[in-house]
């Protein structure tokens, strides 16, 4: 985990909560939605504060799928519940909600949560693909990087396990002259 | 006691929730990380690779279920039991169906901080 990828985990939560306030404050304005009209969730869009709220929901989409492309979901998912904190706080100071002894415990709860997945890995590890993509560097999908990774191993190695490992696999009747140095004593 | 079409209204915010964001997991592991993307590609070849991964429209359109379920319980009954409600069940379901389909690791730790922040979600709204 880098800085970039915190701030990406703190756009999540800041956008989140923001729009889920503002969105709150504009279903207030609009009242109950019959479900025999459906179209007028569309016309929903046309008060401000949904409006607003859909903009802030867009940006919270937009982080949330970057997240997702490097750290897995149950990670993520608690990682940025303390938007849910983020929104008591709002609720209290600009919605003037009251905030009674439990709400405290479960934001400490949530803090507890977040503090503890944010501690672990964020992403599950695939040994085969993680790695290779890893060595690469540049490759642009895990496909391209599965395809680069196997041209690279030399055909005469292919049929002993496919993995640059199995190269030194190879018994004397190999050819290890043909091997790049691998450090050994000199 | 909430009525049973609360309820009902709900559980449609959970499940196409939960499986859009399923969907849009799966969708932008196999693109890799969108910000390395961007720094070697340029923002419109991550708008492309996004736009073109089969799953990102189904995961959006379920997203899109959820968000307009959720505008409609809004709607029918206070924020501060909706909210949380179906937060707090989309966070216990996406864990399920993130070991299910995903094969992602949900080892103690990120069960006990699941269950840590559903509880603290529910208590966040008493």
């Amino acid at each position: 985990m880098n800085l970039r990828k915190y701030l990406v985990l703190l756009a999540v939560m800041c956008f989140g909560s923001t729009g889920d306030i503002l969105l709150a404050r504009g279903m207030k304005d609009l009242g109950p939605v019959d479900l025999h009209h459906p179209l007028s969730l569309i016309a929903a869009l046309a008060n401000h504060w949904v409006f607003c709220g859909v903009l802030c929901l867009v940006l919270f989409f937009c982080s949330y799928m970057t997240a997702l492309s490097w750290a897995d979901l149950t990670y993520v998912l608690p990682a940025t519940a303390f938007g849910y904190v983020l929104l008591a706080l709002q609720s209290k100071y600009f919605l003037h909600e009251h905030v009674s002894n439990y709400r405290w415990a479960g934001i400490l709860l949530i803090s507890c949560g977040v503090g503890w997945v944010t501690r672990g890995p964020e992403l599950t590890r695939r040994p085969q693909i993680s790695d290779e993509i890893h060595t690469l560097g540049t490759a642009q999908t895990m496909h391209e990087a599965q395809n680069t990774a196997s041209a690279q191993i030399p055909p005469e190695a292919r049929h002993i396990g496919g993995t640059p490992n199995a190269l030194n696999a190879q018994g004397p009747a190999g050819a290890p002259d043909k091997l790049p140095a691998t450090g050994g004593p000199s | 006691m909430k009525s049973l079409s609360v309820w009902t209204v709900v559980g449609v915010v959970v499940v196409a929730s939960s499986t859009g964001e399923v969907l849009l997991s799966s969708a932008m592991k196999s693109i890799g990380d969108l910000g390395l993307l961007r720094a070697r590609k340029g923002m419109a070849a991550v708008i492309a690779a996004v736009f073109s991964e089969r799953l990102f429209l189904p995961g959006v359109a379920c997203m899109a279920v959820g968000f307009f379920s959720l505008l409609v319980a809004l709607s029918w009954d206070d924020a501060s039991f909706v909210a949380p409600a179906s937060a707090s069940l989309t966070l216990v379901l996406n864990a399920i169906m993130a070991k299910i389909f995903l094969h992602e690791a949900v080892d103690h730790r990120r069960w006990i901080s699941a269950l840590l922040v559903g509880v603290g979600v529910v208590l966040v709204a008493m």
